[in-house]
């Protein structure tokens, strides 16, 4: 597998041409007459590619471009639209409530990511090694959640921590232990939160870790373990490293997961107790079907795209760097 | 001695992950069994007084019936048209070279890093005042009918479509289309499968588009309606929301368990060609 992943990454398909193909892949020198004729004989790909570029345009490049103009205007969604200029960014720049839902995106993150990206790699390892019987009975269940609706997951896991009926303080009494305010409490909530993302996406991190595990042969383990180190030596020294690749895909869409929750803090918290886990989609949901904001809620739209791209450029900027090879 | 001793650990520490992984499955059933009184006395765990009023109530005063249809409706055909054309789009960038590919696929491919919520408010107004498309299938279905990860998916799938098999098609005179059609689609079934149970299962669970476009009781999702169970404080009625969760649940698990194999894969060849 890892060869096929290779041959793929390193070298572009070599196929025989056929109709509808040119013989250099982005031949932008070519004079004007030469280019109509590579259009016509590609014809076939463009037309063939084209439904995903007309609906882009009209869904999402015109969006964009519309939710720009929207900023600049106050508008409950009905009726004139009133032109205000950069007012909403200008409020939004020291919007508390805006500013409170990016950070706890981030403390959210913090909270959850390390622990289930730990526990995907841990699990993944176990269901791969050799002697663990019932491996896709296992990991069909560790899966589970992942297909389940976030909805019936979230009002399901309300139940389980309500602060006096619930069962999980049902469990701790009988252990003596004393009664957590899992949905009542600003830093507990958030825990909450971050308990019911794990619970739904360790599986599908699982299955990346495992898919990443299955390309590095066994016998480099083995040799390790031949020159005298131990599983845990091994696991760390060998096994983690060649991971890590999928270890940085992992985090990197857990990130961008992350930034975009909506339906958990929804169903779980109604983004309480106290905002302290309101989301920027929250925000941006509430600004506008609850409060009727549309031009604030397309300016909330804009930051929250523009601090996306910041976090996704830097996350490949710190990869890139650290590993100058890739 | 090593590895009597890694043994029992690893299969304690399975057995322990996945029974936290199924016991909100469990206490969705055992509480939709439950009148309502007994869910929030929390004292037991199975239903000591069981009883099917839950679900009587959930199919008789929320009609849950029209809206598991209309679910079904909009994914069935999402899916449809999606897996359609993202095969095509996926087999022109895997299997034909034409100016501005490498452009076309990278654009392609930076449009998956775009989170829905950017283009949600001016999507929502554009469906309502341009389209007039609120309570209609249509906004879950056509917007996303042509995506990224959708073509990538498929792309990756059909490099593997040997090129001898197409030339040979052309040699034969057939149409490009036909060569699509009748080739390519039938020699990329399980990838095919892998992608429909994808957008499947992601149209039947979602909520936040649907929240925003279906506001008449009449043209709900099952996740839509689940949340419009919910009153204020105090006053939702968890007991006929747990049943319809299990409702909403239930055919999403049938799929798995049948198609299981195919949606791992999918999941895995997606990131590591990637």
């Amino acid at each position: 597998m890892l060869g096929q992943v290779r041959r793929r990454v390193r070298q572009p398909p070599q196929q025989p041409l056929a109709a509808g193909e040119v013989t250099s892949d982005d031949d932008l020198a070519l004079p004007t007459h030469a280019w109509r004729q590579a259009l016509w004989r590609g014809r076939w790909p463009l037309i063939f590619i084209s439904p995903f570029f007309i609906l882009f345009a009209v869904f999402n490049v015109y969006p964009i471009a519309f939710s720009f103009w929207l900023s600049l205007h106050d508008w409950p969604g009905l009726g004139p639209m009133d032109f205000v200029g950069l007012t909403n960014y200008v409020e939004l720049s020291h919007d508390t409530i805006f500013w409170n839902s990016m950070l706890n995106a981030a403390l959210l993150f913090l909270i959850y990511v390390p622990v289930m990206t730990f526990l995907a790699v841990v699990i993944a390892a176990v269901l791969n090694s050799r002697f663990l019987k019932l491996q896709g009975l296992w990991r069909a269940l560790i899966f589970v959640p992942n297909i389940t609706s976030m909805v019936a997951a979230g009002y399901t896991f309300r139940l389980i921590l309500d602060k006096d009926s619930g069962a999980l303080n049902h469990a701790l009494v009988l252990v003596h232990v004393s009664a957590v305010p899992w949905l009542d409490d600003v830093w507990w909530a958030r825990i909450s939160l971050g308990l019911l993302m794990v619970w739904a996406w360790l599986g599908y991190n699982t299955v990346l870790m495992l898919g990443g595990l299955q390309t590095i042969p066994p016998e480099l383990v083995e040799a390790a373990k031949v020159d005298g180190a131990t599983t845990i030596q091994a696991f760390r020294r060998i096994t983690i490293p060649l991971l890590r690749p999928m270890i940085v895909f992992s985090v990197t869409i857990s990130i961008i997961g992350t930034f975009s929750m909506f339906t958990e803090p929804y169903i779980l918290t109604r983004g309480g107790p106290i905002r302290a886990t309101e989301t920027p989609v929250y925000q941006i949901f509430t600004t506008t079907f609850q409060d009727l904001r549309f031009g604030y809620a397309a300016a909330e739209s804009y930051v929250y795209f523009a601090i996306i791209v910041a976090v996704t450029l830097f996350q490949f900027w710190s990869i890139s760097r650290r590993d100058p090879v890739r | 001695m090593r590895l009597t001793l890694d043994r029992p650990i690893a299969y304690v520490a399975i057995v322990a992950v996945c029974a936290v992984m199924v016991f909100p499955f469990v206490w969705m059933l055992s509480s939709s069994l439950k009148p309502f009184s007994e869910i929030f006395a929390g004292t037991t765990f199975l239903p000591e007084h069981p009883t099917l009023a839950n679900y009587q109530s959930l199919f008789q005063q929320n009609n849950a019936v029209l809206k598991l249809w209309n679910s079904f409706y909009i994914a069935t055909v999402a899916t449809a048209i999606s897996v359609f054309l993202c095969s095509l789009g996926g087999y022109a960038f895997a299997k034909f070279r034409f100016p501005g590919r490498g452009l076309l696929f990278s654009l392609m491919l930076a449009s998956m890093a775009l989170p829905f919520a950017v283009v949600m408010v001016p999507l929502f107004v554009m469906m309502r005042n341009v389209f007039h498309w609120i309570d209609t299938p249509w906004p879950l279905i056509i917007p996303g009918a042509a995506n990224a990860f959708g073509i990538f998916f498929m792309r990756q799938y059909m490099l593997s479509v040997p090129d001898e098999m197409l030339d040979a098609a052309r040699v034969d005179g057939a149409s490009e289309f036909g060569i699509f059609w009748r080739i390519v689609l039938p020699t990329s079934i399980p990838g095919l499968i892998s992608l429909s149970i994808i957008f499947f299962m992601s149209s039947w669970n979602n909520f936040l588009w649907p929240l925003a476009i279906l506001h008449s009781d009449s043209a709900q999702t099952v996740p839509v309606m689940l949340n419009s169970l919910q009153g204020p404080p105090g006053r939702t009625a968890f007991d006929v929301l747990m049943a319809g969760s299990v409702v909403s649940v239930l055919p999403m698990l049938a799929l798995f368990l049948v198609l299981q194999r195919r949606l791992v894969a999918g999941i895995t060849s997606g990131a590591i060609k990637g």
